[in-house]
């Protein structure tokens, strides 16, 4: 049967919370309600109060609680109901357990994991649609990951749970109930810091990861037609970067673009064309692109919302323009 | 409270000798707070000290050796010399560095204490906050969730009427802190943080209350400090009646007296504690001055437990 992006994150929280009694979920209204998006339904009613703890409106909390725990040994996995809401929460993020094993001489550990639902796309405006990762990005001491499809939804989320630092697992809301596949009947993990080759090409790379996978999967199945292979690396772990299967790639089309959600201006596709003109510059044949959202806010209007996401057609307009170089 | 003291004035003096780069936060004249406060716990028992609490950090047994090096930032420190003062802890010791955004350290000795109560061990949490923190939202979040859950916590405000320059008529409209505990669902306890028999009477119970699954306490400790915010604050913006007027409520003349009066042969044991001190504080100077600081490339380790 197949399993959908959402169902895939429900089944690796069931899955560790059985594995080890030391994984316990909070975060608003995830209990008995199952969460805002139902990504915990069914594990209040299966695990009990004590290991699903439905928290006040406190991101700040949540996140703290959740350091203590982790530091004195638990696993803690918090759930922010909205990426967007993570901002509440940011000074416990990036100045308490990003600092924490540092600050503490190498001593303690972090292993924690801030489950967050971002993204556009779903006429959620302003602050229902955001894609927060680069606020964070600059911060060392975090992981992010993002995955893009169910199979590493699940995988990651098992990962990310068993790491001993703390993980900002952003899933796409998207993909929640969009996308699904035939997931292993056994246990597997994918693994934190590697992309993957998703579609293996020859003459040009798309960097991307979350939801942008797809636009470029279906982009580079019309360029097909147009003669140009892409290959599609599909970041999956956006802190620490995978530069090695970033810089193969590079070295191996010699043509780079970098698409997402997030808006261009201080996205993560900043920093990847950085690498690549810093430590592959001799194998490009021209400028690394990008496909982002434009540089404003995440409107409302079905037609401003077009306006400023990326889209299929934008991804191949820009690599037709990548080609002629 | 005597030891924090002589530990403090040499602080000072290496601060003055430009051996401690940065600031220094002193807590001269809270020593009753964080020396009794701690003095009520168990091993295993969690606390969540502030920069004006080397007090609490000695009575947890830490020893004063890592302690000033780490002040002086050198590799022997609890950082080794990736954070001043008091930034860094030593978790096998239950004793957690706070950050600069005070209050932070609340929703995480939350969760500590919800560690415990979840997997039903008796320890608790302290968690040590100023007057001025209380203004911020991880006060109220973690007070609130801390009532809710019944958490084995003692949150122990250290009110000294100051947030750096800002009296606490501009922080807030009530008298007694510990009003606010009301509104969390548990009680909140007013004392004399320059009494070290208050503190640890009034601790008694809050740990009491904690351990016995009774959930947090609020305890208000009354009390000054002597110096300004950090020692380049000259503190211009208090009176000098009364500053003096505090002085007089020093706590250690005040447990002086009180050994006195029961009868202990006070020279005595000022004479022998005299020379306990000094003889730690010697080794710790020794220590920490002949420990070397840590090579520049070792900014770049203890990032990540398991580094991808």
């Amino acid at each position: 049967m197949e399993t959908t992006y959402l169902k895939a994150i429900n089944e690796a929280l069931f899955e560790e919370m059985e594995r080890d009694e030391k994984v316990f979920l909070l975060g608003e209204d995830i209990g008995v309600l199952g969460g805002a998006f139902k990504a915990t339904e069914g594990v209040f009613e299966k695990f009990g109060p004590e290991r699903v703890i439905d928290t006040p409106i406190s991101e700040s909390l949540i996140v703290g609680t959740a350091i203590g725990a982790a530091v004195l040994g638990m696993r803690p996995v918090a759930e922010m109901q909205f990426a967007d809401f993570i901002s509440c929460g940011f000074d416990q993020i990036v100045n308490m357990a990003a600092t924490l094993r540092y600050r503490h001489g190498g001593k303690a550990k972090v292993p924690m994991v801030i489950r967050a639902p971002s993204g556009a796309g779903i006429h959620g405006g302003l602050f229902h649609s955001q894609n927060p990762e680069a606020w964070f990005f600059h911060s060392p001491g975090l992981k992010i990951v993002a995955p893009a499809t169910a199979y590493d939804a699940k995988g990651l989320l098992k990962s990310a749970i068993r790491d001993d630092d703390p993980v900002l697992y952003f899933e796409h809301k998207f993909l929640y109930r969009r996308i699904k596949e035939d997931l292993p009947a056994e246990e597997y993990l994918v693994p934190l810091g590697k992309a993957e080759v998703k579609r293996a090409g020859k003459d040009m790379t798309i960097i991307t990861y979350g939801s942008a996978l797809h636009l470029c999967l279906e982009a580079a199945k019309i360029l097909e037609k147009e003669k140009l292979e892409m290959e599609v690396v599909d970041l999956r772990t956006i802190l620490p970067l995978d530069k090695k299967t970033i810089l193969d790639s590079v070295k191996k089309t010699n043509k780079v673009m970098v698409v997402h959600e997030d808006r261009k201006t201080g996205g993560i596709g900043g920093e990847i064309a950085a690498i690549i003109s810093e430590e592959a510059f001799e194998y490009l044949d021209g400028p690394v692109m990008r496909v982002a959202a434009q540089d404003t806010h995440y409107a409302f209007s079905p037609t401003l919302e077009e306006f400023i996401l990326p889209n299929t057609e934008k991804i191949v307009v820009k690599a037709r323009e990548l080609a002629r170089y | 409270m005597r030891l924090t003291r002589e530990f403090e004035e040499e602080v000072l003096r290496l601060y003055k000798q430009g051996k401690i780069l940065g600031g220094v936060y002193c807590g001269y004249g809270q020593e009753a707070v964080s020396v009794g406060t701690t003095y009520s716990l168990e091993k295993g028992d969690f606390i969540f000290p502030l920069h004006r609490d080397i007090g609490a950090i000695l009575t947890k047994g830490i020893d004063p050796n890592i302690l000033l090096a780490q002040l002086l930032g050198k590799k022997t420190g609890f950082s080794k010399g990736k954070e001043s003062f008091l930034h860094a802890g030593d978790l096998e010791s239950g004793f957690f560095g706070a950050t600069s955004m005070l209050a932070a350290t609340l929703p995480v000795a939350a969760g500590a204490a919800l560690k415990f109560k979840l997997n039903k061990e008796k320890h608790i949490a302290v968690a040590f906050f100023g007057e001025g923190a209380s203004s911020r939202g991880d006060f109220h979040e973690a007070l609130n969730f801390s009532g809710i859950h019944k958490l084995p916590i003692v949150y122990v405000c250290e009110n000294n009427f100051y947030a750096y320059s800002t009296p606490q008529n501009l922080q807030m409209a009530i008298e007694d802190l510990a009003d606010r505990a009301t509104g969390y669902g548990f009680k909140g306890m007013v004392t004399s943080g320059n009494d070290i028999h208050a503190v640890l009477k009034t601790m008694q119970k809050a740990v009491e209350r904690a351990r016995s699954g009774d959930g947090p306490t609020l305890v208000e400790c009354k009390t000054y400090r002597y110096h300004g915010h950090s020692e380049h604050d000259m503190a211009t913006y208090r009176t000098k009646e009364e500053v003096i007027e505090w002085e007089s409520r020093d706590p250690i003349p005040r447990y002086e007296v009180y050994l006195e009066k029961k009868g202990y042969d006070l020279g005595k044991i000022k004479e022998e504690v005299s020379g306990k001190i000094k003889g730690v504080i010697d080794e710790a100077v020794k220590f920490a001055e002949e420990s070397p600081y840590p090579e520049g490339k070792e900014a770049m380790e203890d990032l990540y437990a398991t580094p991808i």
